[in-house]
């Protein structure tokens, strides 16, 4: 297994369990690249708490910084560490013992029929 | 935290292998407690498809075909996007347990890391522009 995997989910976990950053990522994911200045016209978020809380999210490799117009800063969501977090709930949410309690079902079922 | 990448599950069944076999490896079987359709191409390398009533379908990929002992296939990782190209494995492994079955179910392959999950955002360039923020931010106040 690769030794950072972890790492990089519980950054993305780290990252969403802050509402302030849930509707950074959000207004990102819905509008595409923005600037600090455009995401504080469009959330309830101070520019200077926008402005760490983009740090804090590029250093996890969760938005990335590009240059804009006119010399400001944009920031882009990737979808990269997300899709490690997604790999991580999807093992949780595969539910084997449901799918083995209805093939069980299925077989006595159909024992029943043919006796 | 610990990140599973493995799951594993052993379940004592009241019927033959013959008869887990078939409900494992036809359309019929599969249809009947798995998905609420399905199709199979039943020989490695074959392809096998179910559908729910919800509209969620599953792409598989046969791998292995030992009847009545072992059947595997891969599928795409519920959640990640279509085109992604991870997939996991899952194998049935059928052995005789009195006049039933014991048939243990692996997945595994969920803690594979994408090509790109270190990308761009981390080489020289691009943490430039991050660590500047501070300064921009200034610049950005400043106009």
């Amino acid at each position: 297994m690769p030794p950072d995997i972890e790492a990089i989910a519980e950054q993305v976990f780290v990252a969403l369990a802050d509402p302030s950053r849930r509707a950074i990522l959000a207004a990102l994911a819905s509008g595409g690249p923005a600037t600090a200045t455009d995401l504080a016209g469009r959330l309830p978020i101070t520019r200077q708490a926008i402005a760490k809380h983009l740090a804090l999210l590029a250093e996890a490799g969760l938005v990335t910084a590009e240059p804009g117009e006119r010399r400001r800063v944009r920031y882009r969501l990737r979808s990269a560490p997300m899709q490690v977090a997604q790999q991580f709930l999807a093992a949780l949410a595969r539910d084997w013992d449901s799918h083995l309690d209805a093939l069980k079902d299925h077989l006595d079922r159909g024992a029943r029929g043919s006796a | 935290m610990g990140f599973p990448d493995r799951i594993e599950r052993t379940v004592e069944i009241a019927h033959p292998p013959a008869r887990v076999w078939a409900a494992l490896t036809t359309a019929d079987g599969l249809s009947a407690w798995f998905g609420n359709e399905a199709r199979i191409d039943l020989r490695p390398g074959g392809s096998a498809w179910m559908k729910w009533d919800s509209g969620h379908t599953a792409e598989m990929r046969v791998e292995r075909v030992e009847e009545p002992a072992v059947f595997g296939f891969t599928w795409h990782i519920y959640g990640l996007p279509e085109e992604d190209p991870r997939r996991t494995y899952v194998e049935f492994t059928l052995e005789p347990a009195g006049a039933g079955t014991r048939l243990t179910v692996v997945e595994s392959g969920f803690a594979q890391l994408p090509e790109d999950a270190h990308g761009k955002a981390y080489d020289g360039n691009t943490r430039g522009w991050a660590s500047e923020l501070g300064e921009l931010a200034d610049y950005l106040d400043a106009a």
